[in-house]
């Protein structure tokens, strides 16, 4: 693997800043929401409801900049790009492999905290 | 979820704390922002969506609002028109949370008037220098404001703070009423200082009364004499039914008052008043030091003369045609004929509006 899952240094910057009892807080909080969000990004495909695809794609983003899940935030930015101009046609590998990235990001922050 | 509301006693270091709003759909964001402005030593209150920020603002004050822009029912922009439209909501500061690609976004919040933003993931140095610059330009804001409206009437510092101030004025179509004492002079030959001035806050109070209740302001007190405008600086319909509204109460008020005088064995007074609705220049006049918002033109000319000529005529309240012409059916008023009136070449028509009791 040429990058790692998660970015150290922006996870350790976060934990500076909020504490380690409260990153754990965070983390749980990401695990608990982003399975409803790749969930309701999925359910968008067989609906074609591009809005929705993009505002879920734009959370899962902005969570996973925020742990430093960098390839995982890469890929959500561009599904939600993607959607902004209504083009889901190929979505649905890209939107297989973030789910992958999820699984691997989820599991690296686990170890973490 | 233990939310640790460690906010504690510590109020930074010279940093100014206040409630603050968090918006955003997302529940990682708002627990992080709040985990950060907490240890700040601010309090925090969370809505999910637009709407139930709207909600909450309804209910409780808030010094600052974060707000996401991306959000489901109400987005960002809707919230933020909202709060800008608010009167009692648009001097909150909003610091708008985005994300780095939503840049276009930011500069239309801004434009819109959004105070400041921060993008998403929140830098924490960022985060309190951003919050502490805007807390401290609303609390000045607000100093200046409590400054002005004792100098200046509400609405008058109203426009101040929104349009900001300028010397210079505008064309608008207002109605001037100018009041006065009757014989206030002989009045105060004949009672002791402490009675005059004791009388003339309650006659102040009574008029003031009278002419905000119609939504009028009082421009200038020349000493017994008040200059009111209506319709100008807040431009509002039916301005002269409101003129003469407030005129018909002052001289109620006056004659409730007169009852007092007169079984405290002290002196009834009488009242004129004139009415002018018509074009005026209105702004703020003087120099950037010592500045004071008027009106001039030619209905303020008529407005006084009029009431100059209440006690020719012997009647309480005089107006213009054009005050007339917009009363319609709804307020009886006579003709007083065609009247001289210095400083106008021609002759005006004049009417009286008459009061119960005269």
């Amino acid at each position: 693997m040429s990058e790692a899952v998660i970015d150290q240094t922006t996870y350790d910057e976060l934990k500076d800043l909020v504490g380690e009892e409260f990153i754990g807080e965070l983390v749980e909080t990401f695990f608990e929401e982003a399975p409803g969000l790749l969930k309701a990004m999925r359910q968008a495909l067989v609906d074609v409801d591009p809005e929705t695809f993009r505002r879920s794609a734009h959370s899962l983003k902005s969570n996973s900049a925020t742990f430093g899940a960098t390839h995982l935030a890469a890929l959500a930015r561009e599904l939600e790009v993607r959607s902004r101009d209504s083009d889901l046609e190929q979505a649905e590998p890209k939107l297989d492999e973030l789910e992958a990235e999820y699984r691997r990001a989820a599991e690296a922050l686990k170890a973490m905290i | 979820m233990s939310n640790q509301r460690d906010m504690s006693t510590r109020m930074g270091q010279g940093h100014e704390t206040g409630h603050l709003l968090i918006v955003d759909d997302n529940k990682v964001n708002r627990l992080l922002l709040g985990r950060g402005l907490e240890q700040q030593g601010h309090s925090v209150d969370f809505a999910e969506n637009g709407v139930l920020a709207l909600d909450k603002l309804a209910q409780e004050r808030f010094d600052l609002i974060l707000l996401d822009i991306e959000m489901p029912e109400l987005d960002g922009y809707q919230v933020l028109e909202r709060i800008i439209q608010d009167t009692d909501l648009r001097d909150i500061p909003v610091i708008m949370t985005t994300a780095t690609e939503e840049l276009e976004s930011v500069v239309r919040c801004i434009e819109l008037g959004a105070e400041d933003y921060l993008t998403k993931p929140v830098n924490a140095v960022l985060l309190r220098a951003r919050i502490n610059a805007s807390l401290e330009k609303k609390r000045l804001r607000d100093q200046q404001r409590e400054l002005i409206k004792k100098f200046a009437t509400e609405e008058v510092a109203e426009q101040m703070m929104t349009d900001g101030f300028e010397l210079g004025g505008r064309m608008v179509e207002a109605t001037v009423m100018f009041s006065d004492i009757r014989g206030f002079t002989s009045i105060c030959e004949a009672q002791s200082p402490a009675d005059i001035i004791e009388l003339l806050n309650t006659y102040y109070t009574l008029m003031f009364e009278a002419i905000t209740d119609h939504g009028g302001i009082v421009n200038q007190i020349i000493g017994d004499g008040l200059m009111s405008l209506f319709g100008a600086p807040v431009s509002r319909p039916g301005h002269p039914q409101l003129a003469v509204k407030a005129a018909l109460e002052m001289i109620e008020m006056i004659e409730l008052f007169n009852v007092d005088q007169e079984s405290a064995g002290l002196m009834p007074i009488k009242i004129g008043i004139g009415i002018a609705t018509g074009s005026v220049i209105a702004g703020f006049t003087g120099t950037l030091r010592r500045a004071t918002y008027t009106c001039v033109g030619d209905a303020v000319n008529q407005a006084s003369r009029l009431e100059g000529l209440t006690k020719d005529v012997g009647q309480p309240i005089l107006i213009n045609e054009t005050t007339r012409q917009a009363l319609g059916d709804d307020i009886p008023v006579e003709d007083q004929g065609i009247v001289p009136i210095r400083g106008k070449k021609e002759a005006v028509r004049v009417y009286s509006v008459p009061v119960a009791n005269n």
